[in-house]
């Protein structure tokens, strides 16, 4: 397994992927800056970390979604390399025409930084398969700018296409306007592209991936990844 | 050439900090206050000369990084 994480200025959460990606996977992603132009070859998969490119300045991912590297990141996705968005790299993701839809100020205003209830809609993936269909996980969000929102008709087409990679529960899996933390659409929390090798999503799994941590719900998207690409 | 580009919420997208501050005029109790919105404006310059060309550059702009179509309108007015 070949990966690499993008670093963009006010990117805060590439140590925590490339921790996690070394824990889990057992190999050292290359860190890519902003500004290069090229990615390494052979690469299984590109990550987007967490954090606050740019400052959110004029919305939050708009601007990194424009960086040099960005580029080279759309044409691996094209040829079929994962690209995973984290937070911010969902943002980016949606940014940069990657992924449908957009993420608005959450409804409630406030910044919001807690553990939150997830049920995995889509088990058929690559960064989902070892959790198993409609399993019930816990995974940190940390965002101000998490509310996804499309036009009735993406979502309608997310939905048909099973595109809708977790949606925000209670803790028994069900969906509840109470459950669902920012306001999101169909309380989504993270989508796949239509070749299901991108995915994009506000809650943090490399956050939670060893007991110390509090919990390790977010390990089996590493192992999901590892088994992909071993 | 000056501009000034008005970016809003599209009507039908939930405008939280809208909603808030309706709310805080409610209570400050300004009444009979609906449908408030709030959005962005961007001022700039540009060397471009002809209306039409510069309405058409900075219709482009908007598109690729100044307003996000899947949740924002805009609107261009050209100063000067």
């Amino acid at each position: 397994m070949k990966a690499a994480v993008i670093v963009f200025p006010g990117s805060n959460c590439d140590r925590d992927i490339a921790d996690a990606l070394a824990k889990i996977c057992g190999m050292q992603p290359h860190m890519v800056w902003h500004k290069d132009q090229d990615l390494p070859e052979g690469l299984d998969l590109i990550v987007l970390p967490g954090g606050f490119s740019h400052g959110d300045y004029l919305r939050s991912g708009a601007i990194a979604a424009q960086a040099p590297v960005m580029r080279a990141v759309k044409s691996r996705a094209e040829a079929g390399c994962a690209v995973l968005g984290i937070c911010n790299g969902f943002q980016i993701l949606t940014e940069a025409g990657l992924l449908p839809g957009g993420l608005m100020r959450n409804a409630g205003l406030k910044f919001i930084c807690r553990d939150v209830w997830l049920k995995v809609d889509a088990a058929d993936t690559i960064y989902t398969r070892s959790y198993g269909s409609d399993a019930v996980i816990r995974i940190p969000v940390a965002h101000h700018d998490g509310n996804y929102t499309a036009d009735e008709r993406t979502l309608d087409k997310l939905e048909a296409e099973g595109r809708i990679a977790f949606r925000y529960t209670d803790p028994e899996g069900n969906i509840a306007d109470t459950a669902n933390p920012n306001g999101s659409a169909r309380s989504i929390a993270g989508v796949l592209s239509a070749n299901r090798r991108i995915l994009g999503l506000m809650p943090h799994p490399e956050r939670l991936i060893d007991p110390i941590q509090g919990g390790t719900d977010g390990r089996p998207m590493f192992n999901s990844l590892m088994e992909a690409f071993a | 050439m000056k501009a000034r580009i008005y970016i809003m919420p599209k009507s039908g997208v939930l405008d939280p900090q809208g909603k808030a501050i309706e709310g805080a005029l409610a209570g400050l109790d300004f009444v009979g206050v609906s449908d408030v919105r709030q959005g962005k404006v961007i001022e700039l310059t540009l060397s471009e000369t002809d209306a039409t060309r510069a309405t058409a550059e900075i219709d482009a702009m908007c598109r690729k990084l100044l307003a996000n179509p899947v949740m924002e309108n805009f609107r261009i007015e050209l100063i000067s």
